[in-house]
């Protein structure tokens, strides 16, 4: 009998957990168009969609390359509910060219480049600090724009 | 009470499962182990990606269809309607496979097509892209109305980029969020190649030194360990296995061409607030390498449009 309940509770176990994991999925495109694509104005969007469910302190890394002919912004946005989100370009040296925790937390940042490049990006959720609570988890996209060199 | 344990472990069981496996899927990223944050890595641009192992999710981001046409445009490359796919083969692409390259493919014509305002041929390869979609179940990615919005736009370049971007990002999110990272990565892989086609077709032999569009083509380097990373994450899939073949056969022409660069140095341009990364860069591919690369690109670009 207990095998017979288990027989039904794991399926829709299964089914509820492939469900909630497509809905926060759905609920991050939908933040991600909806909060972090009007950041990349007036910079063509590329059409490229990054995105992921982060908890405080988690990082995600994102490898691109960027052309001499562009100009460049990314947007890299959490939701309210998350601390900052700290960003850095490194280089293939691990040189930082740029952090986010300088300019305060800034959601963008603007470029150009003399030579194309491969870039390293890393985003991370900072943390509150508050020992005890839960860790916030929350939506971060990571989203470019780009134009035309002038 | 042993047998109630047994239950909640195997409950708890199932859930981490499921956990992993559903984590794995989706949002285009992929897991990777921690590791020491100091590890030295070569200096060479095109090894960034040895060092992909720290974060809790990794993205590989290809250009998209939409910036590699941007990119062959601002080389000052002309329009040419012949290198485009005809719309004319939708209807052979019957596998997922060959119907995922070609959403690929048809957006990145597509594109190229709206950059030249070629108003008939950015209609027909909406469309073509559009069947491509619905036949690999995207809901809702490209509808009519988005058909309709682009026919009343059609003079408008600006409006045309935001609605192919649209719906790219559309394609490629709901094959994320709903586990196919393997056909998302045939998506980007198509266009990724479409738009090195349309480029290598473009160079015209007697302006090959100094040539603006020659020198985009030798960027794509940077890109295909990216790329292989991508399709990689897929691997086991036979069609993604067979075209990973290809793109290695690809790979090891553009390891003929040698990039070296200088040490970038960041300086903000405090008018515009923008940074500008300045290093120099040097790069030796010869004529042959080029020809050799063009007629490879063309041979595995066949077997995706035949």
């Amino acid at each position: 009998m207990k095998d017979m309940r288990i027989y039904r509770i794991i399926p829709a176990l299964v089914l509820f957990l492939s469900v909630n994991t497509i809905n926060v999925d759905a609920q991050c495109k939908a933040f991600a168009k909806k909060v972090c694509l009007p950041e990349l104005a007036p910079y063509i969007h590329d059409g490229n969609y990054h995105a992921a469910v982060l908890v405080e302190g988690e990082e995600a890394e994102l490898y691109k390359t960027f052309y001499s002919d562009m100009e460049y912004r990314v947007a890299i946005c959490g939701e309210d509910k998350l601390p900052n989100v700290e960003f850095k370009v490194l280089d293939a040296n691990k040189n930082v060219l740029y952090s986010n925790k300088d300019a305060n937390y800034a959601k963008t940042w603007d470029f150009k480049l003399q030579s194309s490049q491969q870039l390293k990006l890393i985003v991370k959720v900072s943390s509150f600090n508050q020992p005890g609570d839960t860790p916030a988890s929350g939506c971060v996209s990571i989203m470019f724009g780009f134009k035309v060199k002038k | 009470m042993n047998k109630k344990c047994g239950i909640s472990t195997g409950i708890l069981v199932v859930i981490l499962i499921m956990s992993c496996v559903l984590e794995g899927c989706k949002s285009g990223g992929s897991k990777a182990p921690k590791e020491d944050l100091t590890t030295v890595i070569p200096k060479d641009n095109t090894v960034v990606l040895q060092d992909m192992t720290q974060a809790k999710k990794v993205f590989e981001s290809l250009p998209s269809p939409i910036e590699s046409a941007m990119l062959i445009k601002s080389a000052g490359a002309r329009f040419d309607n012949s290198l485009l796919n005809p719309v004319g083969n939708v209807n052979t692409y019957v596998s997922s496979k060959s119907m995922a390259l070609n959403l690929g493919i048809y957006t990145c014509d597509l594109s190229f097509a709206s950059l030249y305002e070629q108003t008939q041929m950015i209609i027909d390869c909406m469309n073509a892209a559009k069947k491509m979609a619905d036949g690999l179940g995207i809901l809702k990615a490209i509808e009519q109305s988005k058909i309709d919005e682009l026919e009343e736009n059609i003079n408008n370049t600006d409006k045309i980029m935001e609605i192919v971007s649209e719906t790219f990002m559309n394609s490629s999110s709901y094959l994320e969020d709903n586990g196919q990272p393997a056909i998302a990565s045939m998506v980007l892989l198509g266009g990724w190649l479409e738009g090195l086609y349309i480029s290598t077709q473009l160079v015209d032999m007697k302006d090959f030194n100094g040539n603006k569009l020659v020198g985009r083509i030798i960027d794509q380097k940077l890109s295909i360990d990216i790329l292989l990373n991508l399709l990689e994450r897929s691997k086991g899939n036979p069609a993604v296995d067979e075209l990973i073949v290809q793109v290695k056969g690809l790979k090891l022409v553009f390891d003929k061409i040698k990039i070296t660069t200088s040490p970038i140095r960041p300086e903000v341009d405090k008018a515009t607030n923008t940074t500008v990364l300045k290093s120099d860069v040097k790069t030796d591919m010869t004529p042959e390498v080029f020809k050799e690369l063009s007629a490879k690109v063309g041979e595995i670009r066949s077997t995706f449009v035949k």
